[in-house]
């Protein structure tokens, strides 16, 4: 079977490479084909990886706290771009401070990621998730 | 005495190049104005007798030559993603020596087509998806392409998604069809050579044949490209050395013409400390960028829209009410030579200026972002600070007495700290305008060639 492909990095202005670096490694070692553009990723760079690739998904991670903002708007550019229903993931420490992770949850969803993830996540959980969204069994 | 002259047809004139492939040395040059709408052998014949005259009589065992007459290899090239495949198309095509007269980016709409139709290039570069990625663009536009009508008289190479390939050739069948591999294979590994290698041989089959020049073809012994790939290829022996001599590394070059300005790295460019975060696809080591609106007389005018009539009068120290007008005519008359002090100040800061846009155009530039972590540097593009070899060719610059203040705004400037320019403290000067032809006579014998271009590219000041 054809392998599922992935967009990863971490978006914004937040320069956490590591586990980026951890991610690109434990997806393709599960058998995604896996497109990592790094660190500091605007909403645009995602979006035209994914069209060039034909991905079948988009993580996007963020460690900073600021993620919050620098996601909004993220689904309806893909929709804009022709990314209709692209799988959106977004994982780490995505909000600032301490707060309820079951409304973060909630507020992430309404802008409409398909999965979110809070921090300390391991890389088996997202891709226990990519297997079951993306029906590989 | 035996020779290999190797000849240089541009779109005015045409210039042989004699060499002496046993003594590595150059034995002379001579320039007559092509003859494109008769015979071009004519002016071809002129050249030679001129150089016999200067040489003596020479027995010409071998011809190479490379061509820009006629407009030159003129390519369009289509992507998916402006900033991606379409971004990797054009770079695959000016390394090959084209002139890319037209860029398309996403599905070919009807207009686009008829825009192709109106261009008539000589090669189109389908390309869009990276291997196994987005197949629905390069097929929609290889579908595009194959209803033209009248259907279309160019050449398609179909450097794309490997997955869509054989599709694409079967849509275009019927129509010449050339696959390669892809330009942008992943979305960090540019893969341009093959497509290029493709590109010169269909510029020998096709556009020579198609421009007058095959009636000298049979005189010719083989090797044919456009110029500016000659130009490269001369760069890239001078850079890297051969199996026996050591090349100059690191080096940058700008061609200053009347209508473009061609610029030349042969560099990695990657970020010079591991800190900076790089962006964008990743660059050719031998990269071409050509400016179309930057040269110092059909384009003189691009020159002054660049950098302003403010900047031109203070290069110059013509007053600024005359500067517009002063272009203006040089437009009008791009055969005028400087005869007055007043020509002559505007022609420095004429190449002063398309020096200077070139080359910040062609270098990356790096960009300090404030994070919540702090400050981070972000680069695009190549970082050529630790460039240490700028050569200048081009009629405007191999003569003028203030190559090296030229030269100078080719540079890294404090001024202009976000600009990657090389800092270029050699310059070396091409003056008797070899580069073309060495490139010729490096597909043969690229020891005499890096020997003689080691003579005849002068350090300056030296």
């Amino acid at each position: 079977m054809e392998k599922k492909k992935l967009v990863i990095g971490v978006i914004g202005a937040d320069v956490h490479a590591v586990g980026n670096k951890i991610l690109y490694h434990a997806f393709t070692a599960a058998g995604f084909e896996v497109s990592n553009l790094g660190v500091m990723v605007s909403q645009e760079e995602y979006i035209e990886a994914a069209i060039e690739t034909a991905a079948d998904a988009i993580l996007v991670s963020s460690l900073y706290g600021h993620g919050e903002l620098d996601c909004r708007g993220f689904r309806d550019k893909c929709n804009e771009a022709g990314l209709k229903g692209i799988l959106l993931y977004v994982g780490g420490n995505i909000v600032v401070g301490k707060q309820d992770f079951a409304e973060v949850e909630k507020r992430f969803k309404d802008m409409g990621f398909d999965r979110v993830f809070g921090p300390g996540t391991p890389p088996e959980a997202a891709i226990e998730a990519l297997r079951d969204d993306l029906h590989i069994r | 005495m035996e020779a290999i002259v190797l000849i240089d047809f541009g779109s005015t004139n045409t210039k042989v190049t004699a060499a002496d492939p046993i003594g590595e040395r150059l034995l002379g040059t001579a320039t007559a104005f092509t003859t494109v709408e008769t015979d071009i052998g004519e002016g071809l014949g002129e050249a030679l007798s001129l150089l016999q005259k200067e040489t003596g009589p020479l027995t010409l065992v071998e011809r190479f030559a490379c061509s820009s007459a006629a407009g030159g290899l003129r390519m369009v090239a289509g992507g998916l993603v402006p900033a991606l495949t379409a971004e990797a198309a054009r770079l695959a095509a000016l390394g090959a020596g084209a002139k890319v007269v037209g860029l398309y980016s996403y599905e070919l709409t009807d207009e686009d087509i008829a825009g192709i139709a109106a261009l008539k290039p000589d090669i189109f570069l389908l390309t869009g998806g990276v291997d196994g990625g987005n197949r629905e663009c390069i097929l929609h536009n290889a579908e595009m392409l194959a209803a033209m009508n009248p259907p279309a008289s160019f050449p398609v190479l179909v450097a794309g998604n490997r997955s869509a390939a054989a599709e694409c050739v079967r849509i275009l069948s019927g129509r010449e069809v050339i696959r390669c591999p892809n330009v942008l294979p992943r979305l960090g590994k540019l893969n341009i050579e093959p497509a290029q290698e493709h590109i010169r041989r269909l510029f020998l089959e096709r556009i020579i044949h198609a421009r007058g020049l095959s009636r000298e073809q049979e005189l010719i012994s083989g090797i044919l490209m456009p110029t500016p790939s000659a130009v490269k290829r001369a760069l890239e022996l001078l850079s890297e050395g051969t199996a026996s001599e050591t090349g100059l590394g690191e080096l940058a070059a700008v061609d200053l013409g009347g209508a473009t300005t061609d610029v030349y790295s042969m560099s990695s460019g990657l970020p010079k400390n591991g800190e900076t975060i790089l962006k964008g696809i990743p660059e050719p080591f031998s990269k071409r960028t050509v400016e179309g609106d930057i040269g110092m007389r059909y384009s003189a005018v691009g020159v002054l829209e660049a950098v302003g009539k403010e900047r031109l009068a203070s290069l110059s120290g013509l007053r600024l009410e005359d500067i517009e007008n002063r272009i203006r005519r040089l437009t009008a008359h791009p055969e005028l030579i400087p005869e007055t002090p007043e020509d002559e100040a505007l022609d420095y800061a004429l190449a002063a200026a398309a020096v200077e846009t070139a080359v910040e155009r062609h270098s990356g530039t790096l960009e300090e972002v404030y994070t919540p972590t702090g400050p981070v540097l972000v680069q695009t593009g190549k970082d050529l600070r630790t460039v240490n070899r700028l050569i200048l060719t081009g009629g405007a610059v191999i003569h003028n007495r203030r190559a090296r203040e030229i030269a100078g705004h080719a540079r890294y400037s404090r001024e202009n700290p976000a600009s990657l320019r090389p800092v270029a403290e050699e310059l070396y000067i091409d003056k008797s305008y070899i580069l073309a032809a060495m490139g010729l006579l490096a597909e043969t014998r690229a020891q005499a060639a890096l020997s003689i271009m080691k003579k005849e590219i002068q350090r300056y000041g030296t």
